[in-house]
């Protein structure tokens, strides 16, 4: 087993190094496809291994996002004027001032709603089932709305973050930079997530999952843990969100942001169609996810909605423990469990 | 389960034909030179990125029929490649790079809105790609520097300026008192920015500034707010929504204002839509038929008005005419400079200095049109059909401006 | 402070210089809080019923409001949208429910949210692609109430909208407590096994709920119709304010949520003219967030949860 996980690893290692100079015109996409994995992947820490469904994920996003940008043009240049109406001013960044402003951003927007995810862990997490998505639904939507009246971030008109300097090399350059970061971040969040399963904060994630009330009568903290949780998602997702603002450019608070109707919404769909919890269902169903879309929005413009409508319902009735529950079932040697041929044949199929 | 098996196989096919899918269109393809748009579709602009879209389609296909576009001796037909940025920036951002990058695109047009131009223009600038746009009337779109963006509509700061300074004329010269509400979204507020200067500059007061949300129905608090403050003048930006929510709030809680100054009249068919509650509202607009400017390919405003409804089957509103005469500022910027290639093609643009049918086009430094006054008309009505009449500036008026507007227990 | 804060805190103040827009204030939220409850009550019924939270529910209001569109184009008065529109929808209801619906009704809460996402972004699109992408209105006429020397003005189209609400809502109430069909919908929500054992057709009762929902979404969208604008992307917030509002006033709480809807209406209309109006919107989350916080506190004290 060791050995084809090996392989299974260094070929996705390796294939991540080099898709930019293969698929040079993709590596956008693939930068975002990375951000989406990391979504996903953080998403099912609450959705899936811990039986939170968790809608609000994306407040996380945004603030990484708007503190990201905020800081990388704060350190150097009064902020209220870059983000002033009129946008009268332009400041230009030097390229020492862009990259100690980007490192300082992306450390910040990663802690700072992590902070933000312990402070307000406590009182929203105590809510259970429908009413705690209802509830982290509510504050995404609340994070947009208030964004969109504070002045200093830009207001409803939004904020654009610094350019690329430009004596450092051209587009490619930083399309090539960006993407690496993005696989960095997605390398990290997947091998601190793997290993944080392994340990006991993963047994209790599951606890919770399978039976809170037994979890906490056997004496164990849920709690705490359940607000570590928040927080390690909070952290990932925040400096996703920083990464995202500076690739895109331009940050809109509900749209880009606090965007809980397509990433907020999409980080759920992504891990369920991959088979939330487990470590490689967000992965598989982000791919997946994200492949079909792009290739809706080529083939079926006009009606790329509507094909993707069709596809939720397919996932959602079809496949509701994903493509990861799916080949369990169908080879659970792979996944280790063992299964009695006996059993096997006495099953009824229920109809 | 055999369905399910059906359908894996079915969507793994497809997965594979996707991930197989490299569209790489160069610049030109044969005869064609392809631009790339990404217009709203779908979502909260997909009526005025209809707009847009139809005005676009119908200028290639007149220029493509008059000839085309003539470079170094070689004739060459326009085609465009649409993606749909649903309303939304980041995915707007998105699509620009993948007309770049994927599918090889060299030229673009802009999207609708302000909002979407600012995310796209920051592509298209560091990737070197001329942008001539015709929907993003934004301001700070033109303080970047950016040396690849091309707007041939006139500012948004520019839009209801006037309606103020007429307002302060009307009211013998003296400062006035403003009330207006702004959708929070960056065009709006550019407007915004528009009348809070031209407040300044006539000592004027604002007292009522209302940032209306993108999602709001109901604007009957603002208006209470005004009913009790009575302005001299009621500014309103929303685009479509919130200019058929205005109208229709002020007519039911019977507002009097002297003054009513909004933008989006033509594109929301304020008139049409709301008949006689909409007279005597004053609206912004970057054209209109009635204006004398010509071109060879559509003439004039009449012209391609009724050209465009015998297509489309609707008057064609300011955003379909500048969309229109983006196509026009290509094909001779292209022309001038005899070569497909970008960098000489943006030096052609930079130097652009034309008339068509929607107005003078000249850009400034920062690509700013600086050649074409904004027009204010306002709605009038016999019995219960209403029209649109130029009444500012004088040059053009076909109608005086009504000021103040009657009171609505004298309607 | 700059001088803009104070011009924005004088603002603030202007309902306390001039309480008669209180009054106003308060009107205003009622009549449109009644409108929202309308549509929290239908999806409070799916909820209660077939423990669906339907996102597409925005969209049905708006289709039921194109309706009513159609009719006021073809000359007829939209208000008779009140009375075709529930009936067409009914059928769409049902049609959805036989299609998509039955397959998500016994399945996790969670899972109908994300079918009935998809549904409600391929219906928009199709709205989009059928009716158009305007913004359109349709016109009632019916003029408008004054009071307090035309200080306080009621539209009358919102006024015939409130009272179209509540006769929906009483009606339907009602019907629940005497028809047959109210009988087998409230036991199957009551214990949908033991009414199948009764004898209970679960499968009609609950084609049937989601087909009432519909059907309210109908009134409800005609009305809108003639109140505000219609659009095929607007119908989003329709959908977050009705399930905020059967969450605040809690499921199975019916008259709560009449209140909780004027309730959220009035806090709405007085967040606009205090907080101003960029923060009208944020406002009314943030008090959706702090109401179930301070709910989950006080339960939390008798070691309980929210269910």
């Amino acid at each position: 087993m060791k050995k084809n996980n090996l392989i299974l690893y260094g070929t996705i290692l390796i294939l991540g190094l080099v898709a930019p100079f293969i698929f040079p015109g993709f590596k956008l996409q693939i930068s975002f496809l990375w951000i989406l994995i990391v979504l996903a992947m953080t998403w099912d820490v609450q959705g899936g291994q811990m039986g939170y469904n968790t809608f609000g994920n994306i407040l996380f996003f945004g603030v990484g996002m708007y503190l990201c940008a905020s800081v990388q043009i704060g350190m150097f240049f009064p902020l209220a004027e870059w983000t002033e109406a009129g946008g009268e001013k332009t400041f230009i960044h030097t390229p020492p001032q862009y990259f100690q402003g980007l490192l300082f951003g992306l450390i910040l927007a990663g802690i700072i709603p992590a902070i933000v995810a312990g402070l307000i862990g406590y009182g929203i997490l105590g809510l259970r089932g429908h009413y705690f998505a209802i509830c982290t639904l509510g504050l995404g939507i609340a994070a947009g709305e208030i964004a969109g009246g504070i002045e200093i971030i830009g207001a409803g008109q939004g904020m654009t973050t610094p350019p690329w300097p430009k004596n450092i090399g051209d587009t490619e350059l930083r399309s090539q930079f960006f993407y690496y970061i993005c696989f960095a971040l997605v390398i990290f969040t997947f091998l601190f997530l793997q290993w944080a399963y392994k340990t006991r904060f993963g047994l209790v994630l599951n606890a919770i999952r399978d039976n809170e009330d037994k979890a906490e009568a056997m004496g164990i903290y849920t709690m705490r843990y359940k607000i570590i949780g928040w927080m390690v998602s909070a952290f990932f997702v925040g400096i996703a969100g920083g990464l995202m603002g500076n690739m895109v450019g331009y940050i809109e608070p509900v749209e880009v942001a606090f965007a809980g109707p397509t990433f907020g919404v999409f980080m759920v769909l992504m891990a369920i169609l991959g088979g939330k919890g487990t470590l490689w269902g967000p992965v598989v169903g982000a791919t997946v996810f994200h492949l079909f879309k792009e290739g809706f929005w080529t083939f079926f413009l006009g009606w790329q909605y509507v094909a993707l409508g069709v596809l939720i319902v397919v996932i959602v009735v079809f496949f509701p423990e994903g493509i990861m529950g799916w080949l369990r079932e169908k080879f659970p040697e792979r996944f280790g469990e063992i299964v009695d041929e006996a059993d096997r044949k006495a099953q009824v199929e229920l109809k | 389960m055999k369905i399910k098996n059906i359908i894996i196989t079915f969507v793994s096919a497809i997965a594979l034909v996707l991930s197989y899918s490299s569209i790489s269109l160069a610049k030109v393809v044969g005869d064609k030179i392809i631009l790339g748009a990404a217009v709203s579709l779908t979502g909260k602009y997909s009526t005025n990125g209809k707009h847009t879209q139809n005005g676009y389609n119908m200028a290639v296909e007149r220029i493509n029929s008059m000839g085309g576009v003539k470079v170094d001796g070689k004739t060459y037909k326009f085609d465009i490649i649409y993606y749909d940025d649903e309303s939304n920036s980041g995915r707007a951002a998105q699509l620009a790079e993948r007309l770049i990058k994927q599918d090889g695109v060299q030229y673009m047009l802009g999207p609708y809105s302000s909002g979407l131009t600012k995310a796209i223009a920051p592509v298209t600038e560091e990737n070197k790609i001329p942008m001539v746009e015709a929907n993003g009337a934004s301001r700070s779109l033109f303080t970047k520097g950016y040396k690849y963006l091309f707007a041939v509509l006139s500012a948004a700061n520019q839009y209801l300026e006037v309606a103020i300074d007429l307002a302060v004329e009307k009211n013998g010269g003296n400062p006035i008192k403003i009330a207006m509400a702004f959708e929070q979204d960056a065009f709006s507020q550019d407007v915004r920015i528009g009348v809070v200067e031209a407040a300044k500059r006539t000592g004027s007061k604002i007292i009522i500034d209302d940032k209306l949300p993108k999602e709001l129905n109901d604007m009957a608090a603002t208006l209470a707010k005004v009913k009790a403050t009575k302005p001299d003048v009621l500014v309103v930006s929303g685009h479509s929504k919130g200019a058929l929510t205005a109208i229709r709030q002020i007519a039911e809680m019977k507002v009097d204002v002297k003054m009513l100054a909004m933008t989006h009249c033509d594109a929301s068919k304020l008139a049409k839509q709301h008949g006689k509650n909409s007279e005597y509202a004053l609206c912004a607009a970057q054209w209109h038929k009635s204006l004398s400017y010509k071109d060879k390919f559509f003439g004039d405003g009449m012209k391609f008005d009724k050209d465009f409804n015998a297509q489309f089957g609707y008057a064609p509103p300011y955003q379909a005419a500048e969309s229109a005469a983006a196509l026009l500022v290509w094909k001779d910027a292209f022309e001038r400079a005899k070569s497909l290639d970008k960098d000489k093609v943006r030096d052609a643009l930079a130097k652009t200095d034309m008339q068509t049918f929607y107005g003078n086009i000249k850009f400034s430094p920062a690509g700013q049109n600086i050649a074409k006054p904004m027009v204010l008309f306002q709605v009038r009505c016999k019995g219960d059909s209403c029209e649109n009449k130029v009444v500012a500036p004088t040059k053009w008026a076909a109608a005086k401006l009504v000021h103040p507007v009657p009171k609505w227990s004298e309607r | 402070m700059p001088p803009k804060f104070w011009g924005h805190f004088f603002m603030d103040l202007l309902i306390f210089q001039a309480p008669i827009l209180m009054v106003q204030a308060s009107l205003d939220g009622i009549l449109l809080g009644i409108l929202f409850a309308l549509i929290a009550y239908g999806m409070a019924l799916q909820w209660g019923v077939m423990n669906i939270i339907n996102i597409a529910q925005g969209e049905l209001v708006i289709m039921g409001g194109y309706v009513a569109y159609f009719m006021y184009m073809m000359g007829i008065h939209p208000a008779f949208g009140i009375i075709v529109s529930p009936i067409i929808m009914y059928f769409v209801g049902w049609g959805l429910y036989k299609l998509v619906i039955n397959k998500v009704v016994d399945r996790d809460l969670f899972i109908s949210i994300l079918a009935t996402f998809g549904i409600s972004i391929l219906t928009q699109q199709l709205m989009n692609f059928i009716f158009g992408a305007d913004v359109v209105v349709a016109q009632s006429n019916f003029g408008t109430t004054m009071f307090f020397d035309g200080m306080v003005t009621l539209p009358n189209s919102k006024i015939f909208a409130a009272i179209v609400s509540v006769v929906f809502a009483v009606g339907l109430v009602m019907y629940m407590r005497k028809s047959k069909l109210g009988r087998a919908i409230r036991a199957t929500a009551q214990n949908a096994r033991a009414a199948k054992i009764l004898g209970v057709n679960t499968e009609k009762v609950y084609a049937a709920t989601f087909g009432i929902n519909a059907a309210l979404c109908g009134v409800a969208g005609s009305l809108i119709a003639i109140t505000f604008t219609l659009h095929p992307y607007v119908g989003l917030p329709y959908t977050v304010r009705s399930f905020m509002i059967v969450i605040i006033a809690g499921l199975g709480n019916l008259p709560g949520v009449a209140l909780s809807g004027m309730g959220l209406g009035v806090f709405e209309e007085f967040a606009d003219y205090i907080l101003g109006t960029e923060f009208r919107i944020g406002s009314v989350f943030t008090l959706l967030v702090l109401i179930l916080v301070y709910r989950r506190f006080k339960l939390s004290r008798k070691r309980e949860y929210l269910k």
